[in-house]
């Protein structure tokens, strides 16, 4: 296969990568496509059931238009195969011999039952590096197990940490058990890569999205391996040690924002918004009495807690978000706004980095503008980048099964009229 | 052990700190990289002096925390600002693939050990540095920690119920994130410096990496103008979906049906016989979207009945995504990362014992192991230094003396 000319200069631009994965696994293809890889994104006919997931563009559920496939299949080229077909599995070997990476996030079991695993497909390209994405990982007592985000993200171990004591515990509104495993894959098949660069041994590469949630949890598991303590959420609050806690979360004039009540070396933050509030007409004497400079982390009692909390609500309550965060900067107070993708969009670093990507769709005239390159040079320079939106269905299938696999038109037409690409 | 890993002669200098540095240095210690912590012995590393320890008595090698993230990684101490300092620094970056630090930028330029000082020295080098929101920039020194980033990054305006102020999720969570995407980039600058012999500098902003885990929300606003808001445990084309009390104290399952036959199948589970949950006003997707609330108390009524491990098995026997809300203590008798063998424990001369997470991926020919406990503090001055990098008794013996080494 000949390789397309984009990409030349990023750190992965001599590989290639079939990536047959859905939405419980875009995420990997699309970190080795932003370091310069070209990463072939495969779809069955009718188009990946990703572009089922929303948003929408315009809030119309079109295959063309999920935001979710945009975001996460940047990057790739698009073909169209059905490997449930027996002409489908033929191309996809020939795929398959002359790429580097092969990932995928079918049901554990699925690629062997229709003669596709891992043996089949180190016999045809012994340098391959096959990534595998699932819920619990290929084998043990829960591979077979159907997973969603949120039950995913219970059984790693996440949501008993995360909400309100008095509610059941939460995950973020936005899908994110799949997410972790796939960007550990990501690591997980350039570590196998590495291996492969010196050997020529390539490998399969088994990641379980349930252990890539449970290495979110710093120290909660050590607490209670050494202590034999559980730790529990504690909603707007953190826990500090034994008692004691501290409250985060505060609302606002418009929205929320973030303070860490703490002492010790924070102190003078904490003593600069109350000298704020004392100017917005607040009695801060006993806030001010308390001797902060020796509460150091976790010495904030629940009684300190609690007198300061009331005030500290009611003072946050007049001032928006903006106002808070501006005021903030220039007193060194250590608060920040519990940002909206409004805020950020504005954001002056992220500005003054260059961070959003403007993507043209040419299809619906428009441009958007993206999330950017996750890593940079240390000068500015480029090392990785999001330099192609999203494919249409199929919108490669010429270029990549004709031009670069040499398939004749004809051969091509066929395998459209049955339904294999 | 003799088995060969991927990483085997990488040699890492490892200035990180913190968390997210160190998550990301112990993936590489993990597939057989030497990694050396260079810490400073008068201003050791807040993970150091953080809980839990043993017996609950701190100590400046007791921290099961720090342990955890620094297993199968050397330690030595350096005062960064003895004159002397940058020398050794420099000699080291010569034996050193890869340098990492997660200081505020501008702190390696300021002992004069920017990527210009050490890829003069070492023209193939990797260094990677990651910082709160990058370099260059109004703000990039801009002080802040996990939980704030979280925050940062509209992580946290997303999480919580819509009646409430919004929660973080739990811990610094960013700092789990990025560590994903920072060793797939250094390992991808390794390729490209053994490929091509020129090194190169990573500049990785934890708040740009962190937003590629939201970004179909932020498209949203870029092309559609709307804010996601957070929806609790709901999902819009799914019900039920949740997380429902069981029976024991703090004792949860979270289930949820995404499709009409996982729907009847949870009918069939939860009432053999019919029952409230059969009637009308659930009949279809929509229908129970539109009376989610009492859907919501009629699975909690039934769940509330059951114990949550059992009832997490039957559902998923017959079809229905469940699964129980792990504690930390439920970790380590879940079935299946017992299989997956999740957690290695490691034995370490002040803290015994301890418990300490493996990758969450396994290489089928050239598995990652982890076999050696985080280094105590300057543990490895002698050994790093004099045996791997093959200083004289003579050099060694002068940076004692004169306090390089702390």
């Amino acid at each position: 296969m000949t390789m397309p000319e984009s990409s030349t200069k990023l750190l992965l631009s001599p590989y290639r990568v079939l990536d047959l994965t859905d939405e419980r696994g875009l995420l990997c293809g699309k970190i080795l496509g932003d370091l310069g890889a070209d990463v072939l994104q495969v779809e069955p006919p009718g188009g990946s059931s990703a572009r089922r997931v929303g948003p929408f563009y315009g809030d119309d559920p079109a295959p063309g238009k999920s935001l979710y496939w945009w975001s996460y299949s940047g990057n790739k080229r698009g073909i169209t195969l059905d490997i449930g077909q027996t002409d489908g599995r033929v191309l996809l070997e020939r795929l398959a011999s002359e790429v580097d990476f092969l990932i995928e996030s079918f049901d554990p079991g699925y690629l062997d039952s229709i003669g596709l695993g891992y043996s089949r497909l180190l016999e045809l390209n012994p340098r391959l590096v096959m990534v595998s994405i699932t819920a619990f990982g290929q084998d043990g007592p829960y591979a077979g197990y159907p997973a969603s985000d949120i039950t995913g993200m219970a059984l790693g171990g996440f949501m008993h940490l995360t909400g309100d004591p008095d509610r059941a515990p939460l995950r973020p509104s936005f899908p994110h058990f799949y997410l972790h495993g796939s960007a550990a894959a990501a690591t997980g098949a350039m570590l196998a890569h590495t291996h492969r660069a010196l050997t020529g041994e390539g490998q399969h590469v088994d990641v379980s999205c349930q252990q890539a949630v449970a290495r979110t949890l710093a120290h909660a598991p050590q607490i209670w391996d050494i202590e034999g303590a559980v730790l529990q959420r504690m909603g707007v609050y953190r826990q500090t040690s034994g008692e004691n806690r501290v409250r985060i979360n505060w609302p606002c004039a418009d929205g929320y924002v973030n303070y860490m009540l703490q002492g010790g070396g924070v102190a003078p933050s904490t003593r600069a918004l109350f000298q704020w509030m004392e100017e917005d007409g607040f009695d801060v004497t006993e806030l001010q009495a308390f001797e902060w400079e020796t509460m150091g982390y976790g010495r904030i009692t629940p009684n300190v807690m609690d007198t300061v909390v009331g005030p500290m609500a009611d003072f946050f309550l007049r001032h928006t978000r903006e106002e808070l965060t501006r005021e903030s900067v220039s007193r060194r107070i250590l608060l920040f706004p519990v940002a909206t993708p409004s805020d950020l969009r504005q954001h002056p670093q992220l500005e003054a980095r260059g961070y959003f990507t403007p993507v043209e769709h040419p299809e619906l005239g428009t441009t958007v503008d993206y999330p950017g390159a996750f890593i940079k040079g240390g000068d500015g320079s480029v090392l990785a980048a999001l330099r192609r939106r999203a494919p249409l269905v199929g919108e490669h299938n010429l270029e990549v099964y004709g031009d670069e696999l040499g398939l004749p038109a004809e051969e091509i037409e066929s395998l459209r009229r049955a339904g294999v690409i | 052990m003799t088995t060969t890993r991927p990483l085997d002669g990488v040699n890492v200098l490892d200035f990180c700190w913190v968390a997210v540095g160190p998550m990301t240095t112990k993936y590489l210690g993990e597939h057989g990289a030497t990694v050396v912590r260079v810490e400073s012995a008068k201003r050791p590393g807040t993970l150091r002096s953080a809980a839990p320890f043993p017996g609950g008595v701190a100590g400046i090698n007791r921290s099961a925390y720090f342990a955890s993230y620094n297993a199968n990684k050397m330690g030595i101490t350096v005062d960064m600002r003895h004159p002397r300092a940058r020398d050794l620094m420099l000699r080291l970056a010569g034996w050193a693939h890869i340098v990492t630090e997660n200081f505020t930028p501008g702190t390696m330029e300021s002992w004069g050990l920017g990527f210009k000082e050490l890829s003069t020295v070492n023209p193939a080098l990797v260094m990677f540095s990651a910082s709160m929101m990058g370099r260059g920039g109004p703000m990039e020194r801009q002080p802040g920690f996990g939980p704030v980033l979280s925050s940062l990054v509209g992580l946290t305006n997303i999480t919580g119920w819509p009646d409430r102020t919004p929660v973080n999720p739990y811990g610094a969570y960013t700092d789990f994130i990025v560590p994903r995407f920072a060793v797939a980039a250094i390992l991808a600058a390794l390729d490209h410096s053994r490929r091509t012999g020129e090194g190169r500098h990573l500049d990785l902003s934890q708040l740009e990496t962190s937003m590629h885990f939201l970004a179909p929300f932020l498209l949203d606003y870029t092309a559609n103008g709307r804010e996601q808001q957070r929806q609790g445990n709901r999902d819009p084309g799914s019900a039920p979906h949740g997380v429902y009390p069981c029976s024991g104290e703090d004792r949860w399952l979270a289930l949820a049906c995404q499709t009409q036959e996982q729907w009847r199948a949870l009918l069939e589970v939860a009432e053999p016989e019919g029952g409230p949950l059969h009637s009308d006003p659930f009949v279809t997707l929509l229908e129970r979207k539109a009376n989610e609330d009492e859907l919501d108390r009629l699975v909690s009524d039934w769940t509330s009945r059951h114990e949550q491990r059992s009832l997490m098995h039957q559902l998923q026997e017959a079809g229905v995504p469940a699964g129980m809300v792990n504690d930390p203590r439920d970790l380590f008798e879940d079935p299946q990362l017992q299989h997956r063998e999740h957690f290695e424990w490691l034995d370490h001369p002040e803290i015994g014992p301890y418990a300490t997470d493996r990758s969450e991926f396994t290489l089928s020919l050239t598995p990652g192991f982890l076999d050696m406990p985080a280094p105590l503090l300057g543990q490895h001055n002698e050994h790093f230094l004099r045996e791997v990098v093959g200083l004289t008794d003579d050099e060694y013996q002068s940076l004692e003396s004169d306090g390089v080494l702390e």
